[in-house]
C-alpha cells in the first residue's frame, strides 16, 4: 500500500513518568495513576494547565479484577483539567492504542498536549491466590455451576477451559515449534535476556538471576509456554504525554519524534479464526509501520516488544523482519543477538531492555513505550544502551497479542 | 450429572443456539449461506462472502482436523483437572471453518498436529435447558494423520 500522508511526524513523545511498581502494593489504582501523570508532566516539562487532551487504555473496567479502575472521567476531575479532546477505551489496535489515538488528536490539531495512561492493579486484585483465581466464569461446583454465562466472544473458548491468552497463545507457539522447528531451549532466551536486563533495573519486580535450568524446570502453564513465559501481574502505573511537534519546541528535553505508526488489522479480528495462526494481527501492524517510512529494521538501536507471553515477543521479531519468517528461535538462541550490549551491531537489536513484562511487570503495554523513550533520551541508568558511546536514536516500542497490535517507529536523530 | 466436569455453559440466544444444542441431534450446526454456500463460523445475519442474508443454520460433517492445539497444565477452574488438550479444528467441509474445542477420547501427550478427528458431544443441562458441547476425538474411520493442507476421505 502507499501512503500519501504521514501525519504521525507532527507528533512527538515530550515526557513519560511512572508510578511505583510492584506486587501487591495495595494502594488506590487512581492514587498510582495520578502519581504517574504528575511524574509525565513534571519530566516534560509542562504545567497541568497545558494538558489539553486525555487519552488511555481501557477505560474504566475492572474485569478481570485489577485490569484498570480508572478511566478518563476519574483523571480528568481529579486534576480538573480543561480538555479539548479525550478518549479512552477498550476497542483499539491493542494496548498503545490509545497512544495511537493521541497521536491523530494532536496531529489533527484538536489539542496541544495528550496525557495518555494505563494504570493496573491485577496484583493486588488476585491477591495471594494468584492469576487462576479471577478466572473468567470460575466458580467451581460440577456441570454448569455458578451464575455466569459466557457471552460475545469468550462463547467459544471458555466452555472449553480455555479462558486464557496462556492457552490461546500457547496454541500459536506450538504450532510455530511445529512449523518451524522452534524449541524451548531458544523461545527461553526471551526470558533469560528480560530477567538480565532487569537485575539492573531498579524498578523491576524479579532481579534475582535466571538461568536456563530454572527456566526448564518451572512447571508448564499451558504448552510449550511455561510459568516464565508468562508475565507477572504488577500493581503500576505509566503515563506518557503526546505533544503537537511545534508546541514540543522549547520542552524540557528534545522530543522523541514518531517516525512512523502501524495500527493495521487486515485478517479477522478473532484470537482463533485468523488466517495465520503464529502472528496474528502483529503482522499487519508491522507491516504497515514499515511501509510508512524509509527507515530499515537494520537501523533500529533498541526493540521493546510485547510480552504478555514470551512468544508474542518472538513473532513481534520476525514481523518486524529482525529475522525471517520461522527464524525467530535460530535468532534468539544464546541471547546475543537480542542483548543490550548487541545494540548497533549488524543483525543485531537491543531486545526489552528493562525487563520487559516478565521480569519488570506487566504494566501492560506502556510499559514498553516508556522504556524505548527513556532509552532515546539516555536516561535509562545502569542499563542504557549506548551507541559508540552515545545515546540510541532509533528505537521501537510495540504492543500487543492476538488480535490486538501497535507498533511505534521511533527517533532522535 | 452431577460427576461432570465443571464448564462455563455459553448464554444460548436465537442467534447462537443451532450451535450449543445441534448436539442433541448429533449435528455440528453453523451457519450456511444458500446464495453461494459458504459456512459462516461465529454466527452473522449476513454471508461474509456474498452479504447474503439467506443464512440458515446446516450440518457440517462434523470430521476434520486438528489445526493446532495445547496440553493446558493450569488448573483454571476448580472441578476441572489438567492436563487436557484444546485445540483449534478445521472441519472438512470448508477451509477456514474451524472452532475451538477440546481433543477427547485420546491422551493429552498423544494427540499430534493434523490428526484426524469427529465431534462428540457431551450434554450439560442448563436452568433454560441443555447444551452440548461439541469435543472432538480421534476419527476410527481415519488412518494416522493427513499431511496439511490434505482435505481427508469425508463420507
Amino acid at each position: 500500500m502507499s501512503w500519501t500522508e504521514i501525519g504521525e511526524r507532527r507528533a512527538v513523545v515530550s515526557g513519560v513518568g511512572q508510578s511505583q511498581i510492584g506486587r501487591r502494593i495495595y494502594r488506590d489504582p487512581l492514587g498510582l495513576t495520578l502519581d504517574a501523570c504528575l511524574a509525565a508532566v513534571e519530566h516534560a516539562g509542562l504545567q497541568l494547565s497545558d494538558i489539553d487532551g486525555l487519552a488511555t487504555y481501557p477505560g474504566n473496567m475492572n474485569i478481570p479484577p485489577g485490569f484498570s479502575g480508572v478511566g478518563i472521567a476519574e483523571v480528568h476531575d481529579a486534576l480538573r483539567l480543561e480538555l479539548n479532546w479525550f478518549a479512552g477505551g477498550l476497542e483499539l489496535p491493542g494496548q498503545l492504542g490509545a497512544v495511537a489515538n493521541a497521536v491523530a488528536a494532536v496531529a489533527t490539531g484538536l489539542c496541544n498536549h495528550v496525557l495518555c495512561f494505563r494504570t493496573v492493579w491485577e496484583a493486588s486484585a488476585q491477591g495471594d491466590a494468584g492469576r487462576a483465581s479471577v478466572t473468567m466464569g470460575g466458580g467451581g461446583g460440577g456441570g454448569g455451576g455458578g451464575g455466569y454465562r459466557a457471552t460475545s466472544f469468550m462463547q467459544w473458548s471458555l466452555p472449553f477451559g480455555a479462558p486464557s491468552a496462556a492457552n490461546w497463545i500457547g496454541m500459536m507457539a506450538n504450532l510455530h515449534f511445529h512449523r518451524y522447528g522452534t524449541t524451548r531451549e531458544q523461545l527461553a532466551w526471551i526470558a533469560l535476556n528480560s530477567r538480565r536486563n532487569a537485575e539492573i533495573n531498579p524498578t523491576a519486580i524479579y532481579r534475582t538471576p535466571m538461568t536456563m535450568d530454572d527456566y526448564l524446570g518451572v512447571r508448564m502453564i499451558s504448552d510449550p509456554l511455561c510459568l516464565y513465559d508468562c508475565d507477572v501481574p504488577a500493581d503500576g502505573s505509566t503515563a506518557v504525554i503526546v505533544s503537537r511537534g511545534d508546541a514540543a519546541a522549547d520542552l524540557r528535553r528534545p522530543p522523541v519524534r514518531i517516525e512512523a505508526l502501524g495500527t493495521a488489522l487486515r485478517g479477522r479480528p478473532s484470537w482463533d479464526q485468523f488466517d495465520d495462526l503464529t502472528t496474528m494481527a502483529l503482522r499487519d501492524a508491522a507491516a504497515m509501520m514499515w511501509e510508512r517510512t524509509d527507515l530499515t529494521p537494520e537501523q533500529v538501536h533498541v526493540a521493546e516488544l510485547y510480552d504478555g507471553f514470551s512468544f508474542i515477543t518472538l513473532s513481534w521479531l520476525e514481523a518486524l523482519g529482525f529475522c525471517a519468517r520461522g527464524e525467530g528461535g535460530p535468532f534468539v538462541d544464546g541471547g546475543t543477538r537480542i542483548a543490550r550490549e548487541a545494540a548497533g551491531v549488524p543483525g543485531s537489536v537491543a531486545l526489552n531492555t528493562h525487563g520487559g513484562q516478565l521480569s519488570a511487570g506487566r504494566l501492560h503495554g506502556f510499559g514498553f513505550l516508556h522504556e524505548a523513550c527513556l532509552q532515546l533520551w539516555g536516561e535509562a541508568g545502569e542499563r542504557q544502551v549506548r551507541i559508540d558511546g552515545g545515546d540510541p536514536s532509533v528505537g521501537i516500542a510495540a504492543a500487543g497479542g492476538g488480535p490486538l497490535a501497535a507498533a511505534f517507529l521511533l527517533r532522535t536523530d | 450429572m452431577p460427576d461432570q466436569p465443571f464448564r462455563v455453559l455459553p448464554a444460548v440466544t436465537s442467534d447462537n443456539e443451532h450451535f450449543w444444542r445441534g448436539g442433541e441431534h448429533g449435528e455440528l450446526r453453523f451457519l450456511h449461506c444458500a446464495a453461494c454456500g459458504t459456512w459462516i463460523h461465529p454466527p452473522q445475519p449476513r454471508c461474509p462472502s456474498c452479504l447474503s442474508t439467506e443464512v440458515a443454520p446446516r450440518a457440517s460433517s462434523g470430521r476434520g482436523r486438528v489445526l493446532t492445539y495445547t496440553v493446558n497444565h493450569q488448573p483454571w477452574y476448580p472441578g476441572l483437572d489438567p492436563p487436557y488438550v484444546v485445540a483449534i479444528v478445521e472441519l472438512d467441509d470448508q477451509e477456514g471453518l474451524r472452532l475451538t474445542t477440546n481433543i477427547v477420547g485420546i491422551e493429552p501427550d498423544r494427540v499430534e498436529f493434523d490428526q484426524r478427528v469427529r465431534v462428540t458431544f457431551e450434554e450439560y443441562p442448563d436452568r433454560d435447558g441443555s447444551v452440548w458441547l461439541p469435543f472432538f476425538e480421534p476419527d476410527p474411520d481415519a488412518g494416522g494423520p493427513v499431511a496439511r493442507g490434505a482435505q481427508g476421505g469425508t463420507p
